[in-house]
């Protein structure tokens, strides 16, 4: 039998220009401000900016392509994209919704921690040791790793904050929540950062920083270590790999330019990754004079250099809470608009398989994950579990599950011709057979490379010191119960109230061809159960 | 600064921002195309 055609409304973004805004909002991040400027002092300086371009050109630009290719052509959920892809590729899907899942619970606890330094800022909460204060008073560590719950209210209380504000957000939905959160925040943080970068380049010392920033050390390009960072740099930076942008771009209008819009994104990352990189520097540069040494003795970590760096910088510099209110708002804002994008993938994916709404799927995402923040990371041991999930979800999440989609389509579907005629179609820059080995070819063997190589060296050295039981828990079991967990939800039967019911925009694809005459399970099942 | 640090910068800088400045440029000449209707209606129910 047939029925009637029923056109149904899914919410999408007004324009394009709230698209960047948003794609603009989830790529530029913590990532950006407080980890590419070291990452790139410490993997050769000025020379970093090679595998940096290369990991840009060669996987994160055709990689974004691609998420947007699967996202607009199924107009779905990453679930969803990749089950109407082929019926047995969702799983891959699946395994972003748990990847999200992972991030957003760290993720928030590190916006907390921005945004109560915003406010220490003003009085400079830290006195004359910030080392001590970050660590001991503020996240009041114990003295060994070990997993604890004892709760620190100054963590806990921001965090739930970050929580009810960003249930507000996602309840209003794609284009008033996301849209409109993106299109105001994304100017302010770049005029926050701008001013942010301008006052650090006057301060006394900053061209040192500059100096030992951008200084090359062509030695680092024979190190494989340097290109995994830079592989792993772009791919948490550039939000690639992992569903956020297959969502996104599930939200763009049907004529969309895919490739143009998304080459705008990926340099715009970038460009804010090198700001970031200019702003930092020239900061530790002055730290450094200030304390007579040099400024590899005050480039630290992400960590080190966000919430001791800073607030030693805050506490020497002439205007130092000018310094502060910029620095941690901007860190604020850069996250709060990447956690979002974290959130949507879950949202619409919840959205997609359940048809529960926007603000019920909004509320039966956010519960969980909020509860599991404030229980792991609002205690004394929440910086032991976010180093290790960060780690972790980096390597065997975003890597691995980023490889295996290419792998799959590329080889098991044969679908890149045919994603690529999708965005070609509507597009400004047109995808070819470069795109094709680019993406096939090497980016998967420097990304199994990388993961190999991180595989190697975890499996020899238990990473940064750690216990066993945290690791294992947090580590390797929390990357097995993602996995395992994507698999099974899988294989759970789509109900005919949901969006697989519906008849996709473009069929699936199987052996390098559109499968025309596929009908999902979902939509057979509707079809029987009404004759 | 170095004259190799000033080099990097430099190149840094052209090589992104330029990067940026030409993708914007590019989505300029190639405006937004205009659809009737609401063009989120992603799929038609049956068969």
């Amino acid at each position: 039998m047939s029925k009637t055609p029923t056109r149904t409304q899914r919410e999408g973004f007004s324009s394009r220009r709230v698209f960047i805004f948003a794609a603009i909002g989830s790529a530029v991040g913590l990532g950006n401000i407080w980890r590419f400027p070291y990452v790139a002092y410490d993997n050769g300086g000025g020379a970093f900016l090679i595998p940096y371009l290369v990991a840009l050109l060669t996987a994160g630009l055709p990689i974004l392509f691609f998420d947007y290719a699967i996202g607009h052509r199924a107009r779905a959920s990453s679930p969803l994209a990749f089950r109407r892809l082929n019926r047995k590729t969702e799983f891959i899907g699946w395994w972003h919704m748990g990847v999200n899942f992972i991030i957003a619970i760290y993720y928030a606890a590190i916006i907390a921690w921005a945004a109560r330094y915003t406010f220490f800022s003003f009085n400079q909460a830290w006195g004359d040791d910030p080392q001590g204060f970050f660590f001991k008073e503020f996240l009041q560590i114990p003295d060994t790793p070990a997993l604890t719950f004892d709760f620190v209210p100054g963590i806990l209380f921001p965090i739930l904050l970050i929580w009810v504000l960003l249930a507000i957000v996602m309840s209003l939905g794609v284009q008033k929540g996301v849209g409109q959160a993106n299109v105001v925040f994304i100017p302010v943080l770049l005029i926050m950062f701008l001013l942010l970068v301008l006052y650090s380049l006057t301060l006394p010392g900053a061209s040192a920083g500059l100096d030992a920033l951008f200084t090359p050390d062509w030695s680092a390009l024979t190190k494989p270590e340097v290109w995994v960072a830079a592989y792993g740099q772009i791919f948490f930076s550039l939000s690639v790999g992992f569903g956020i942008m297959v969502t996104y771009a599930s939200y763009l209008k049907q004529k969309s330019d895919l490739s143009g819009t998304g080459a705008v994104v990926g340099f715009a990352n970038s460009s804010f990754e090198l700001l970031a990189g200019i702003g930092v520097f020239a900061a530790l540069g002055f730290m450094a004079s200030a304390a007579g040494t040099e400024v590899s003795e005050v480039a630290t970590s992400g960590l080190g250099l966000a919430f001791i760096a800073f607030p030693t910088i805050i506490s020497q510099a002439p205007g130092g809470a000018i310094i502060g209110f910029l620095f941690f708002g901007s860190l604020l804002f850069a996250g709060f608009t990447s956690i979002i994008s974290v959130i949507e993938v879950m949202v619409a994916g919840i959205e997609d398989k359940f048809s529960l709404g926007r603000v019920r799927s909004t509320w039966l995402v956010i519960l969980p994950i909020a509860t599991l923040s404030v229980l792991f990371m609002s205690t004394t041991s929440g910086i032991f579990v976010l180093d290790i999930l960060d780690n972790f979800i980096n390597q065997f999440g975003i890597l691995t599950v980023g490889l295996l989609s290419i792998i799959v389509v590329a080889y098991l579907l044969r679908g890149l011709p045919i994603l690529a005629d999708h965005v070609n179609e509507r597009s400004s820059l047109k995808l070819g057979r470069i795109w094709m080995v680019l993406l096939a070819v090497i980016t998967p063997l420097i990304l199994g490379y990388s993961l190999i190589n991180t595989l190697i060296s975890l499996l020899q050295e238990p990473y940064e010191g750690y216990p066993d039981q945290l690791l294992n828990i947090f580590g390797w079991g929390m990357v097995a119960l993602v996995l395992l967990a994507a698999i099974v939800v899988s294989f759970l039967p789509w109900s005919t109230r949901s969006r697989a019911a519906l008849t996709p925009p473009a069929p699936p694809i199987s052996g390098g061809k559109v499968q025309g005459d596929y009908q999902d399970p979902a939509a057979n099942q509707l079809l029987k159960g009404d004759s | 600064m170095s004259a190799q640090a000033i080099t990097m910068l430099v190149i840094s800088m052209l090589l992104l921002w330029g990067g940026l400045g030409l993708t914007i440029l590019n989505l300029v000449r190639h405006p937004e195309a205009l659809e009737e209707g609401s063009d989120q209606d992603s799929a038609q129910q049956g068969a």
